[in-house]
């Protein structure tokens, strides 16, 4: 349990770091558990925690990185239809769909 | 109460972090120095995220939750009790799991913030200290903005605008009322907590009526020229309940004056309604613990630096959810939840001497205006020159004249959302 706490906050590090060298170039560089994490958290309260969803939300933990890269590009271009992605996949870069995909893939 | 605090601590720590101790595991260099407190006062949405958040990305902080109620009722769902969908316990959460993530939970309520001497005073005696405090009280009523009505009168005229035991009270008066009864629902003015919560509750209030009492009818009396998914509210209610709500905002004499509890009448400048069960809805402000603290300006919110949800009021106390000034998020449980992770993330790094990251945020209000019957408002917020904003081309309503497959995608989504985050917080 710990030992898992740990490895998701190291991996939630990760993902900020390439967020922060993405997206934040002008923003202070000291942040240790920045944006990242942050950008994924925000998707839990749907996906569920870490993206394993909790009831009838579509769980995306452990889906290819690739496989979330492509769906979350196709709900922000419009090719793919949907109820709710389409508005939420208009409000990240690029940069940032990489991030959350990397993220969420190792959950 | 024992003092948990560290002085100095803060300092010893920022030194460390720029000697780039920090490692990739996450632990913070707080080990070395003693262990940073963190104090959480307000167990709901935003505290209670805030609570498990700190824990989760750094488990050596200490974190103290200080919240009154050994079960949270939430508000998020209430309207399904109120309209018969649901049973009370469904929205009823404990704290055990963020227990067994090492939150001490204290069962009492905060009687002061003090941010110049870094203390939670209890009101059952005591205090605690803290590195940084984040205060997440939810709102209060301003019962002095309408004739009539005080905390007494809501045992009559339920507000049922915190959950719990105001929520079954407007059930059980509805369950009370014969067939072909009126139901008056005042909504509050602006700001308030859950702009698309009146609507809602009408909507769950009509499906009852459809089914137990059809000759029934519903009088909305809004102090407001529009709410929140007007259009597809209004959409949904004539397709599900044709001819039974009638809706008069404040052009159509929707601004109620007074209210006499007795007879259940209220005043409005032209003209009065009685109903067989009234709903009325008060102003509202920040939690009382935040206008007693120093937290709260003249407009009755708290302003705060969005990056990091700090007071501007008073340094290292931290506000977050309904009580604080985030415009333009609304006032809501996902925006509580959303920004007590950002909060609790800034705190974390704060600690550690280190700044904190620029905040991106979703909001999305789903509402059930009938059991299979979902629409939502969406929007994504990123932070850009000391302020929230809207990130553009994002966010916006469901479609209006969606097929009714697409609606019942979304009441089942409703669903999705409401069980993901209760278990995203409460576990
Ligand atoms: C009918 C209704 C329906 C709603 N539906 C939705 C919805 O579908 N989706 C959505 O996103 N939002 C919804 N909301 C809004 C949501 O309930 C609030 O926005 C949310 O609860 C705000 O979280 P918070 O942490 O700021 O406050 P709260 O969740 O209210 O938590 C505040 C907590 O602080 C505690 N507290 C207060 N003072 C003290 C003190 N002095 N010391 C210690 N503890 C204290 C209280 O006991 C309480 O537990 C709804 C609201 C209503 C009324
Ligand atoms: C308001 C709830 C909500 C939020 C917030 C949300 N999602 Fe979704 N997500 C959905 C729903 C619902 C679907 C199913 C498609 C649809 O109807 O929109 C979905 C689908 C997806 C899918 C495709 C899953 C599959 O198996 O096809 C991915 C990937 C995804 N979301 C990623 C994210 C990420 C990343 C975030 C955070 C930036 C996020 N979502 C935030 C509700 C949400």
């Amino acid at each position: 349990m710990r030992r898992a706490k740990f490895k998701a906050a190291a991996v939630a590090f990760i993902a900020s770091a390439t967020l922060a060298s993405a997206t934040l170039a002008s923003a202070p560089a000291q942040a240790e558990i920045a944006s990242g994490a942050v950008l994924a958290n925000t998707c839990f309260s749907c996906h569920g925690t870490d993206g394993k969803s909790a009831g009838d939300m579509p769980t995306i933990a452990g889906k290819s990185e690739d496989f979330i890269t492509r769906k979350l590009k196709a709900f922000k271009s419009g090719e793919l239809e949907a109820t709710i992605m389409n508005r939420i996949a208009k409000g990240f870069t690029d940069e940032e769909i990489a991030a959350l995909a990397k993220f969420f893939s190792r959950r | 109460m024992t003092e948990l605090t560290r002085r100095g601590f803060n300092k010893g720590l920022g030194a460390t972090t720029a000697l780039g101790a920090l490692s990739l595991s996450g632990i913070a260099p707080a080990t070395a120095a003693g262990k940073a407190q963190v104090v959480v006062v307000g167990g709901g949405f935003g505290g209670a995220t805030a609570a498990k958040y700190i824990k989760r990305f750094d488990p050596k902080i200490g974190v103290t939750l200080v919240e009154p109620s050994k079960r949270f009722v939430t508000c998020p769902f209430s309207n399904t009790v109120i309209g018969g969908l649901n049973t009370i316990d469904y929205i009823t959460h404990g704290y055990d799991a963020l227990k067994g993530l090492g939150v001490e939970v204290v069962h009492d309520s905060a009687a002061a913030v003090d941010g110049a001497k870094k203390q939670v005073r209890l009101a059952g005696g005591g205090s605690i200290g803290f590195d940084r405090c984040i205060v997440a009280p939810g709102v209060d009523f301003r019962w002095e903005a309408i004739e009539g009505l005080d905390a007494g009168t809501a045992a009559r005229i339920p507000h049922a605008w915190k959950a719990g035991a105001q929520t079954l009270l407007l059930r059980k008066q509805l369950e009370a009322m014969a067939d072909g009864g009126v139901f008056v629902i005042s909504p509050p003015v602006n700001p308030f907590r859950c702009p698309p919560g009146p609507g809602e509750r009408i909507s769950l209030v009509a499906s009852y009526f459809k089914t137990a009492k059809p000759r029934s009818k519903i009088i909305v009396l809004d102090p407001k020229e529009k709410f929140s998914k007007e259009g597809l509210f209004k959409e949904g209610w004539a397709a599900l309940y044709p001819g039974m709500i009638e809706y008069r905002n404040l052009a159509e004499d929707g601004l109620v004056r007074r209210v006499d509890p007795a007879s259940r009448t209220l005043y409005t400048d032209f003209g009065e309604e009685t109903g067989d069960v009234v709903n009325f809805i008060p102003a509202q402000k920040a939690g009382k613990i935040a206008q007693v603290s120093g937290l709260a300006d003249k407009t009755e919110w708290c302003p705060i630096h969005p990056r990091s949800f700090e007071s501007t009021l008073q340094p290292g106390v931290h506000v977050i959810g309904d009580a604080s000034i985030a415009a333009p998020m609304p006032k809501s449980a996902f925006t509580a939840s959303t920004q007590a992770k950002v909060c609790a993330e800034a705190v974390v790094n704060l600690l550690r001497g280190a700044a904190p990251g620029a905040p991106k945020f979703i909001n999305v209000c789903y509402s059930l205006v009938g059991e299979n019957y979902g629409i939502s408002v969406a929007m994504v917020y990123g932070y850009r020159d000391g302020r929230i904003v809207k990130i553009e081309g994002s966010g916006g309503l469901s479609p209006s004249g969606a097929t009714p497959e697409f609606r019942r995608k979304e009441a089942d989504y409703t669903r999705g959302w409401y069980e993901s985050i209760s278990r995203d917080i409460w576990g």
